[in-house]
């Protein structure tokens, strides 16, 4: 179990950074919103099934607030594009990060108790390191709209706080 | 020529204030007020007497926590406020639980 995981996290890992690292082309703006909304979208579901699923109340807690966060800032992400008149654009790093993630849920959906608590919190650590080293390397300095731009800052001081919180949660569960 | 003036007085003012920005804020009123704002406690740095009031006032659309480690914590909802008193013993560093990355600190002063 604990080999076929890690596999799937590999995988998963391989499956975000390739296509984020491989840089295609130029991304657009209206393809920079859906990454961000996607990859927001997709940690709301990672804490709907971790509070369905724990009975750890720093993993619940933590989960909550992800809920909370994403929600929040992923309503502020459409308010945004409402009022720049842009439509998100699905695109190769979107669908990338969605399939990773859906591997992840189910590989997560197998697991109960603290074998799930530790895999949860493990994959929010890499899910937002990495959401956060493309932020930095590549989404912030893409975008053209000087409110996406903020936006996206906004949202990298918040994932890297995610970041850290998930962290301290992980050395509670050692 | 006197809106210049006063301009002008306003821009010593706030030269003054950068040029004074290593020093941490003082109460009005007996409340020290910290806006909260895109994930920063603004001014991070606050000086207080015991029995003053702290307000955090939260800018951001997400639940902040003003956090001691081992010590006491205060929430502050999105778009809310919460209050605490200063004790003597609140000379601390303090952070959001939620999100860690966000420090303050408060000196207690005589």
């Amino acid at each position: 179990m604990k080999t076929t995981l890690i596999a799937a996290l590999g995988a998963a890992c391989l499956a975000l950074t390739a296509p984020l690292a491989g840089a295609q082309d130029k991304l657009t703006d209206p393809q920079i919103a859906h990454i961000a909304y996607s990859a927001g979208a997709i940690d709301i579901e990672a804490a709907k099934l971790a509070l369905a699923r724990t009975k750890n109340e720093a993993v619940a807690a933590f989960a909550q607030s992800m809920q909370d966060d994403h929600e929040a800032v992923n309503a502020q992400a459409l308010a945004l594009v409402e009022k720049l008149k842009v439509t998100p654009e699905d695109n190769a790093t979107s669908q990338a990060l969605a399939k990773a993630a859906q591997e992840k849920r189910e590989a997560l959906a197998r697991l109960d108790g603290a074998a799930f608590d530790k895999a949860y919190i493990e994959n929010e650590v890499a899910f937002h390191k990495q959401v956060n080293d493309a932020l930095e390397t590549l989404l912030i300095p893409s975008a053209q709209n000087p409110e996406l731009k903020s936006l996206l800052e906004t949202g990298l001081k918040l994932f890297q706080g995610h970041q850290q919180h998930a962290e301290h949660v992980e050395a509670g569960l050692k | 020529m006197t809106p210049f003036l006063i301009n002008r007085r306003q821009v010593l003012a706030s030269g003054a204030a950068i040029l004074a920005g290593g020093a941490a804020a003082r109460a009005h009123d007996g409340t020290v007020h910290v806006t909260i704002d895109r994930l920063a406690f603004m001014p991070a740095a606050i000086e207080v007497r015991a029995g003053e009031t702290i307000e955090w006032t939260n800018r951001d659309a997400f639940a902040h926590t003003a956090t001691v480690r081992g010590g006491w914590e205060v929430t502050i909802p999105p778009g809310g406020t919460a209050t605490r008193v200063a004790e003597a013993g609140d000379d601390v560093e303090y952070y959001c639980r939620f999100h860690p990355n966000m420090k303050g600190r408060i000196t207690i002063i005589p």
